[in-house]
């Protein structure tokens, strides 16, 4: 595998700091997020690892630009031109969304009326420097299938044309939330495969949530949440492929 | 949910209403009708005569089936009220002195009555005293026989027998122009030279008694008196025109709630069907629990009625009141003196019942299925949907398209049916709007082809006795008249095979500018030598056809049978009329150069002092002026169809809102996932609105030409249903009528979509990344 990223590699992605997130539910107040630092890099694999309820979902929404934290602040890009987006509207929110960031949900989320090209071609017809639907469903091998429905693919297929939809914009950061939560140890390997492929060849900075510890082995770094907060972060000397790993 | 509630108890509501108010204003204006008929003695058949003595009238008592008759003095008279200059006439009627009549007895709404010596008084119809600001004591002067008499008012009445007030000749009633009132017999007659003897004869039957019988006898009976028929009550003018009205109300009472019950019934079913969809999971863990089928099947249906109940409740509330408001405006179109508003317990208790059969007929299927549904095929998610090219991609069309574009076509395509229905709803609410303004054009057109196209006179002055065609010099001579046309006009029955009716025999110049015939496309027809030119109607009422020979009573004079050509009809909206030319008339009844009247053309300016002069003309009886009269019809029409514009905006409104906002709700709900995802992917939320939205406006923009054709059909069906000898209602449709639908239409999605607009911004995208479809 290649060598972990040194630190005068390094280009600051993200910098949280002291994020707090609170929210009232029901007659409860929940802290999600208890004050959280963070900094993350250009072309890092990074794992969010916790239970659930450790506040790894919120902090990914937070990065997403889906959810602000209710104190701290979240910069995005590099220190001399960061936008805060803690504090950005959700005009710019979107903007934010559309240009800068390729989202992979759990239960991938494609459009049922569009085909796996279309589901693609939905995000690069209003990106600013997309590859085209059809590299991006080589990039993930689905250069077959380009013409089905989300109804005629299997699980696995249907997220890799997520993933290839997440990753045609050619986007700075690639979110992901449970990649292979609802997939089978075989399938999972092929689609982790893919994210780990479109981290390495293209760069994009990468967040994969998991609650599968054995996942942690393909990260460069492994950041464990408890409660809110960072318990530990775990830098990988050297980073497993996906078929390496223990499922 | 509460607003979508709303949206639907507001289509059911419409229904119910109109339901309500169409009926119970029918049954109301029937019974007082009916009440007002018994309790005012009207006859059941009137006759009209040249000049009989009493005499007579014992022998028309003895005609068996004969109850009640009672005599009279009518006579036709010009009339010159202060201040007011355009031309004036109406009837005069005998009443005996102290007394509101025999028969078709008066309601005397202020003043008193008559005195018997007096040949000064008079009590006059309340809405022409109305129209012109009259009140006991004032004074008119009428043309009584050739001589100026100032009259003095004592009394207003209305009576039901001009209960709908119109001048011989006219297509409505106008109460400035036309007016009926009452004098005392015996000043009367003796203007009259009518002393021991009448003209004009009103008669009830005893119970069983034949009318036809009753009729011809008294035909045969007045026929040396110079008799021109007497007609049954149902012939009756005013009658009549009640009788149609009432008509139409029927038509609406069944139309209107079809629609509406229709809309309503698929909007409880799209409703009920997705909050199955999205308590599916519910529906399997309470029947997990061992609730039953039944039990399951009840929660919905509760809902249901819930829904409905309200509707009706509202709906109760709105009939009543626009059934009240509506049988108001047919009191004074009418002028009925009273009206019984009626509420039949068994109107309420049909549209409740047809609501509530209508609601449990829209959500029958899919609240059965909710109920069938197994337990652990519930908790399961519902199958994914299905989608595939459209049939324009297939075509190879995509690459115009797209992606959130095609996502629109597709779903649409997904659920043609549905899509229909949709579509069909907003179309309804279109074509509804139509049926409002629908009368307006019509009325136009009717006049136009009437007043400006065919009669194009200015003035008509009728003579009191035929009289020689020379007479027209001395109209010709009055200041300001440009043109005058001589014509002869007798009352006749027309037969053909076993079919007849009761009109009358137009004699007019060959060529003549002022009564123009037209044929089907408007165009100008020329009236020949020999043969008649009918009403085109009236063909088809005779089933007679052009080349047919057409036989001719005439009522009056030596009363010969004629028996001529139809050479052509002629496209007239209003009346039913035979036309042959003047000298052929004169000709065939034997006479010599003579005209029962004019039509004149009049110079605008000299129009007053002409029709002063021509109204101090002893020869002539009436002077109708048809501009003022047409002006006066549109001023009473403004607010009933302002009215009409009114309620059917409100209802076509409330059936758009109802499908629109419900199915723009629905596909929210359906969709809510799908475009949050598209939202987390980046897309702003107008881009999603169009996927949404998109969908809404390309199925509106669909309805609203289909909803024009289906208002054509509404419109050209309730014509149809309106047509009848007294009238015909063309289908004329103005280009504002359709512009009002559709603007309706477009507003009420507006509306739906602004509404819809915020929910978007609420769209939960965290939600989204976790949740399972």
């Amino acid at each position: 595998m290649d060598r972990p990223l040194q630190p005068e590699d390094k280009k600051r992605v993200f910098h949280i700091k002291n994020a707090t997130k609170t929210y009232q539910m029901g007659e409860v107040l929940v802290h999600a997020l208890r004050g959280v630092n963070l900094d993350l890099y250009r072309g890092e694999l990074t794992v969010l690892l916790g239970a659930s309820g450790s506040g790894k979902s919120t902090l990914l929404n937070i990065l997403g630009g889906l959810d602000a934290p209710t104190e701290g602040i979240v910069l995005y890009g590099p220190p001399d031109q960061s936008i805060d987006l803690s504090q950005a509207k959700e005009d710019e929110l979107t903007d934010y969304r559309r240009f800068n960031v390729g989202f992979v949900f759990q239960f991938y989320n494609l459009i049922p009326s569009l085909t796996a090209l279309e589901n693609v071609a939905v995000v690069t017809e209003i990106a600013e420097s997309p590859m085209t639907p059809e590299d991006a469903l080589k990039l993930v091998g689905l250069g077959k299938r380009l013409n089905h429905f989300p109804a005629q693919l299997s699980g696995g297929e249907q997220q890799r044309v997520a993933i290839a939809r997440a990753i045609a914009k050619n986007p700075d950061v690639l979110l992901c939330d449970e990649p292979t939560g609802a997939l089978d140890s075989k399938t999972g390997i092929m689609v982790l495969e893919a994210l780990q492929k479109v981290n390495k060849e293209l760069g994009t900075t990468t967040v994969v949530i998991t609650h599968n510890a054995g996942i942690a082995q393909m990260a460069d770094r492994v950041i464990h949440l408890t409660d809110g907060q960072i318990t530990e972060i775990h830098v990988n000397e050297t980073c497993l492929s996906p078929q390496e790993l223990s499922w | 949910m509460r607003l979508q509630a709303l949206a639907i108890a507001m289509v059911i509501v419409s229904g119910v209403a109109i339901f309500i108010m169409s009926l119970s204003t029918y049954e109301s204006l029937y019974e007082t009708r009916e009440s007002y008929y018994r309790d005012h003695h009207f006859a059941d058949v009137f006759a009209s005569l040249k000049r009989a003595p009493l005499s007579v009238a014992q022998r028309i008592q003895e005609i068996p089936g004969v109850d009640k008759i009672e005599t009279r003095v009518v006579t036709y008279v010009n009339l010159d009220v202060t201040g007011y200059d355009n031309p004036v006439s109406g009837h005069l009627i005998s009443l005996p002195s102290q007394s509101k009549g025999l028969l078709n007895q008066i309601f005397l709404s202020k003043g008193r009555l008559l005195e018997s010596a007096r040949d000064d008084e008079i009590i006059l119809s309340e809405e022409f005293a109305d129209a012109h600001q009259l009140k006991s004591g004032d004074k008119l002067k009428a043309t009584i026989n050739g001589r100026s008499k100032t009259l003095t008012i004592v009394g207003t009445a209305l009576s039901p027998e001009y209960m709908y007030q119109i001048a011989p000749g006219a297509m409505f009633p106008d109460y400035k122009s036309y007016g009926v009132m009452w004098m005392a017999r015996e000043p009367l007659a003796s203007a009259y030279d009518m002393k021991g003897a009448f003209n004009d004869v009103a008669l009830t039957l005893t119970k069983g008694a034949n009318e036809q019988d009753v009729i011809d006898q008294l035909d045969e009976l007045l026929k040396p008196y110079g008799g021109i028929g007497a007609y049954a009550r149902k012939d009756q003018m005013s009658n009549r025109f009640l009788t149609e009205d009432l008509k139409q109300l029927q038509n609406q009472a069944t139309i209107f709630p079809i629609i509406f019950f229709g809309v309503a019934a698929f909007l409880l079913n799209v409703v009920i069907s997705r909050l199955i969809a999205l308590e599916r999971e519910q529906i399997a863990v309470l029947k997990a629990f061992g609730y039953s089928n039944i039990d399951i099947g009840l929660h919905y249906s509760k809902l249901v009625l819930m829904i409905t109940a309200l509707g009706i409740l509202v709906g109760i509330g709105f009939g009543i009141w626009m059934g009240k408001a509506m049988s108001n405006l047919y009191m004074d179109i009418y002028s009925f003196p009273f009206m019984h508003y009626l509420i039949n317990p068994a109107i309420i208790a049909s549209a409740a019942l047809v609501s509530i059969i209508v609601a449990i007929l829209g959500t029958l299927f899919s609240v059965k299925r909710a109920a069938k549904l197994p337990p652990a095929q519930g908790m399961r998610p519902e199958q994914p949907a299905i989608y595939k090219q459209t049939l324009i991609e297939r075509l190879g069309l995509q690459q115009h398209f797209s992606q959130p574009s095609r996502m629109i076509l597709r779903h649409i395509e997904r659920r043609p049916f549905k899509s229909l229905l949709t579509t069909l709803g907003i179309s309804m609410a279109c074509s509804i709007m139509m049926v409002g303004g629908f009368q307006e054009g019509a009325i136009n057109e009717m006049i136009d082809v009437q007043y400006n196209m065919t009669q194009r006179e200015d003035f008509m002055a009728i003579y009191a006795e035929p009289t020689s065609q020379r007479s027209l010099y001395s109209l010709e001579s009055v200041q300001g008249i440009e043109q005058a046309e001589g014509f002869r006009y007798v009352n006749a029955r027309v037969i053909f095979e076993h079919r007849s009716y009761r009109t009358s025999v137009t004699g007019v110049e060959p060529n003549s500018e002022l009564m123009r015939l037209l044929d089907n496309d408007l165009k100008k027809i020329s009236l020949p030598k020999e043969g008649i030119i009918i009403t085109d109607y009236l063909a088809e009422l005779l089933h007679i056809k052009i080349g047919d020979m057409l036989t001719i009573e005439v009522l009056e004079g030596h009363r010969p049978t004629l028996q001529v050509p139809v050479v052509g009809t002629a496209k007239q909206y209003i009346g039913l009329n035979v036309y042959i030319q003047r000298e052929t008339l004169n000709h065939l009844l034997k006479e010599g150069d003579v005209i029962s009247g004019a039509y004149l053309k009049v110079d605008e300016i000299y129009q007053q002092q002409a029709y002063r002069e021509l109204k101090n003309m002893p020869r002539i009886v009436g002077v109708v002026e048809q501009e003022s009269a047409i002006a006066g019809f549109y001023e009473t029409m403004d607010n009933t169809i302002l009215f009409f514009t009114f309620i059917t905006t409100l209802l076509g409104a409330s059936i758009a809102f109802g499908v629109i906002y419900n199915s723009l709700r629905i596909a929210l709900s359906e969709r809510n996932r799908e475009l949050a995802s598209l939202r987390v992917l980046g897309l702003k939320r107008s881009e999603v609105a169009y996927i949404l939205l998109g969908e809404q406006a390309l199925l509106t923009l669909i309805a609203i030409p289909i909803g024009f054709v289906i208002g054509i059909g509404i419109c050209g069906y309730l014509a149809m249903k309106f047509n009848n000898d007294l009238y015909r209602v063309p289908l004329v449709l103005e280009a504002d009528v359709y512009a009002l639908a559709a603007l309706t239409v477009i507003l009420s999605s507006i509306i739906s979509a602004t509404m819809i607009w915020r929910n978007l911004a609420h769209l939960d995208m965290v939600a989204v990344l976790k949740a399972k479809e």
